[in-house]
Parts: C-alpha cells; structure tokens; sequence
C-alpha cells in the first residue's frame, strides 16, 4: 500500500507539485494522468525518491520511504520509463538480472527468475536471453524494461509512460500484458499517462492533475458520472462520455439470463465493443458465451444503453 | 573479403620490416648507403637501435599512462554534480597543455628536474592530456539520459551506476582519446633527445648534426613505423574489447 501525504515539490518560486495526498490500495492499478506540465511524473518520482520531495511524505505499506537512503528504496521499488533505458552494453539476461545482482541474490536464483520472466514476456531465452538491447524490436525492448522492473518481485511498479513509444496495436498487446501480469503477480501499480483512454483501460483508480493540483482521485466511472472539476471532464471528454462508461464494463458483468438469437460475445468484451458488434451486425441481442462454448446469457440493446447513462 | 586481408598482409609486412630493421640494421646498409657522403657510415652506429626504439616507447606509453589517469579522472570528476563547477578550469588546463609547445616545456622542466628522461614525461604527459580528456568528456556526457535514469531508478549507487553504465559506454571514445594521444606522442617524444633523454630522436640529431641524410631518415622511419603500428595495434584491441558493446 502507497500513502502519498501532502506530497509538495516546489523549484524556487515555482510549485511543481501542490500538497498532493492520495492513497494506492494493495494490488491495484492506479494511473495517474493530466497534461504535460501537469507535475505527474514529479508525483512519481518522489515515490522512490529520483526527486526529493520539498515537503509531504510518501508510506510504503506504513513505512515512510525516507527510513532508508534512497538507493536501497529503490531496489524495492520497480521502475519502467518511456525509452525504457535498457543497458546497450548488457545483454537481455544481464539487463533483467540488474537488481538481483544488486541485492545480492545467488546465481542459480537469478538464472532461475531471468528465464522464468522472459517467459512470461514470451520471449525464448534460447535466442534472447544472450542478445543485446539493439537486436530487439521497439515491442521486445518494451517486455524486457518491464521484466527488469519485476525481476526482483517488487512489491510496487512504478512506470512513466512505458507505452508512449509502441504503435497502437503493440500498445494495446502491451496493454494487456501488463493487465495479465500485475494479476499474476500481484504488484501494486502506479502509472503515469497523458493518454486517457489508456488510463480508463488500465487504472482501476485514476487521478488526474492539473497545474501541480490533484484533482480528482476515483474509480473511472466516478471521473465519468461525478467529475469534481470543469477540468476532469474536458480531460476525460464529454462526447463520447457514454462510450467510454460502456468501456468500463464487461459483457460478462452485464449479462442477463436467458437466450437470445444473435451475435456471440466473450465474457471479457467490454459493452462498448458489444455494442459496435450490434450496430455492425443490424441485431438487437448478443448472447454472452463463454471461450468454452457455454451460455452466460444475453444482452439487448436496451440493455446496453440503459448502462451508458449514468 | 579482400580488403581487410590486404590491409593485414600491410601491417605484418610493416611489422616485420620494423622488426627486421631493428634487429639487424646492418642488413639494410645498402640501401641507405646511396644517402651518405665522403664514406660516413649508412647504419647509425653510435647506440643500439632497437634499445633507442624500446626506450622511446616506453617513455611514451608511461607518458600515455599518466595521462589517462589524470585525463579520466578530470573527465569523470567535472562530470559529477558535484565537480561541474570544475569543468571550465580543467578544460583551461588540459587546453595550456596542448598549447604550450613541448620544446618549451622542456626547456622550463629541465631547471625544475635536470636532463634525462624526466622532462620529456613532463612534457608529453601534458601534451598527451587534451584528446583523452575531450573524448572521456564527450563520451560520459552522451550517455542516453533514460539509461542513466534507469540506472539510478534500478537502485544503482551513484558509484555503481558509474563503474558499471557510464565508463563502459564511454570506454569507445575514451580508448580512441588514448590511442590519439599515444600516436602523437610517438611522434614528439623525438624532441626528448634534445635533453638527453633516451630514444630515436638521438638518431635524428646525430643526422642533422654530422649532415648524414641516412641516420635522419632512419630515425624518422622508425618513430613513423612505430607511430603507425602503435594506432592499428589500439585498434585492432578497442575492436576486440568493445565486441560486445554495439551501440546502435
């Protein structure tokens, strides 16, 4: 668990940062989002110190960060950022094993959880894990700034941007790969995007920042259905508003007894692709199956844009 | 393919010309014969050439050395938070070194330390300074700034984050910063003899003194030689350290 309390960065005259608190609940994703100059990354960076704070502190699971020097915290503390800064003279394996080798963790230990993670990333280490950053496409050095960032099972991951430089549909692959994996491992999540749609995907909380300010800190759909500040809403955008509500559920969440004719859905289809299939397709019901062919049940229209409204 | 093989036959071919030279200069009399006069000898025969050659080298690569040390270490200390404010002195230092003539380092070194091999480290020590201090600069200061951002954001110390990131990925500009310095002084240890310290320049001087066009000739070749072995031999091993380290 984070506890971010009256977190104040300030250059001189200027407050980069404003007396921010919010807390990140265990195994959670939390992303935090606004526009550039908003201080959001400065709000990352003080949680494992790369930059100090002026004033405010930060809890990790109770313990305040600043109980240690900041290079032991940070061990602790996974870090992916945009480019991701892969080391080019070490190979793929050298790369990942960066912060076990730092704490000092056995060799068999740290071959073991090298090939474990390139697995995982779906990268076979009979060809990567000897290879160096430059052989690896845009996709690949990606998974490989994230397996480094897991490698020694930090209990938070941080990340600054890690999908910024993929195109779209490595982006969404990367999207999912992250969602996958912070389920597998249960870490804790603080990511930073001034893409909304990513932070709607990802965040299961998501603050947004404006000027230093934090200015909502809620669930999606609160941003959505109760935006705090005119702010909020030019940020998450007010005419697709509905859509993006639909985005957040699932077809399997939303689903009624009973059969329908119609298009097949999969439970995990959010409504708002459900109800593209729908138009596309000219019908007025899907039925909700699962990947092994059982029934969940249906979804009409009525149904679908009864949950769009707030 | 053919290239590279033609290049290499060149080099040994060099090689074993130099080698030949100075270990059985009297062999090569003839040929220098033609550039003497009224009977003087071909073969310089006032000291062992192959011992001038070794000395000469070895003042240069102590030289090389002490220069690294110092150069890097500049490099890596204005290059620190701490030590930024230092970069302006350094660079004036370093830049004087290369400036001021050596000849004129000597003659300033010899009151201070006497005749003799001294003066001539002296002087190519600080003439050595300025290529490895600019490229150890230029190659700590061009490390990607996510690199070093992930570094430290790994948990690196700033010391580990140093010896282990920023000198490897430097060591290219800095290994070619040395080889620089070490062809040119090859070149200018020459101007040692002038002070009596030992080396090929003796040779030059004994020409130029006695008007003997071979002895001249010799001691240039020699110096020449050894100036273009040296900077294909520091190739030839940056390539073979740097092998794994490929940047894009």
């Amino acid at each position: 668990m984070i506890t971010v309390e009256k977190l104040t960065k300030r250059y001189g005259e200027t407050t980069v940062v404003d007396e921010v608190s919010f807390t990140v609940e265990r195994g959670s994703i939390t992303v935090i989002v606004g526009t550039s100059g908003s201080g959001k990354s400065t709000l990352l960076r003080m949680i494992n110190r790369l930059i100090e704070p002026s004033s405010g502190r930060v809890l990790l699971d109770g313990r305040d960060t600043r109980s240690e020097p900041a290079h032991l915290l940070r061990r602790r503390i996974g870090y992916v950022i945009q480019g991701y800064g892969l080391f080019p003279h070490r190979t793929v394996a050298e790369n990942i094993a960066t912060v076990p080798r730092l704490l000092g963790w056995d060799t068999a230990r740290i071959e073991a959880r090298v090939r474990e993670l390139l697995t995982v990333f779906s990268l076979d280490p009979a060809t990567y894990a000897h290879a160096l950053p430059y052989q690896l496409s845009g996709g690949q050095q990606q998974r490989v700034g994230v397996a480094r960032a897991l490698a020694a099972e930090p209990v938070v991951l941080l990340m600054d941007e890690p999908f910024g430089a993929l195109d779209p549909i490595i982006r969404a692959k990367a999207q999912d790969d992250l969602l996958d994996i912070q389920g597998r491992f249960g870490t804790t999540v603080v990511l930073v995007t001034h893409d909304m749609d990513e932070a709607f995907m990802l965040g299961d909380r998501v603050a947004v920042m404006s000027g230093g300010r934090l200015l909502q800190y809620d669930r999606p759909a609160e941003l959505l259905v109760h935006p705090a500040d005119p702010f909020v809403s030019r940020m998450t955008g007010l005419a697709d508003r509905a859509m993006r509500l639909l985005s957040l559920v699932t077809a399997g969440e939303a689903a009624l007894p009973g059969v329908a004719e119609g298009p097949a859905v999969a439970p995990t289809a959010s409504l708002r692709e459900v109800l593209s299939e729908l138009v596309w397709s000219g019908a007025d019901a899907a039925r909700v199956v699962d990947a092994d062919g059982t029934l969940r049940g249906r979804l009409t229209l009525a149904d679908i844009l009864a949950r769009g409204a707030p | 393919m053919r290239v590279p093989r033609a290049t290499t036959l060149l080099r040994f071919g060099a090689l074993a010309l130099l080698v030949a030279f100075l270990l059985r200069p009297q062999s090569f009399a003839p040929l220098f014969a033609p550039l003497t006069q009224y009977g003087a000898p071909p073969i310089y025969d006032q000291g062992n050439l192959l011992s001038l050659a070794l000395a000469q080298l070895g003042t240069v690569c102590l030289a090389a050395a002490a220069s690294t040390l110092v150069a890097v270490g500049l490099g890596i200390l204005v290059t620190r938070p701490s030590g930024a404010q230092f970069l302006p002195l350094s660079r004036t230092l370093v830049n004087i070194g290369q400036t001021f003539p050596p000849v004129a380092v000597l003659a300033v070194a010899v009151p201070l330390v006497g005749f003799g091999e001294k003066p001539t480290l002296i002087a190519l020590f600080a003439y050595g300074l300025l290529p490895i201090f600019e490229n150890t600069l230029v190659g700590l200061k061009t490390v990607p700034a996510a690199v070093l951002e992930a570094a430290s954001g790994m948990g690196m110390s700033a010391r580990q984050r140093l010896l282990g990131v920023e000198l490897p990925l430097a060591m290219p500009l800095i290994l070619e910063g040395i080889r620089l310095s070490l062809v040119i002084n090859v070149g200018t240890a020459t101007i040692g003899s002038t002070v009596a310290a030992k080396g090929l320049g003796e040779v030059i001087i004994a020409g130029l003194l006695s008007s003997n066009t071979a002895f001249i000739l010799q001691g240039g070749l020699v110096t020449g030689l050894m100036a273009i072995l040296l900077y294909d031999g520091m190739a030839a091993l940056e390539r073979r350290l740097l092998r794994s380290v490929a940047l894009d």
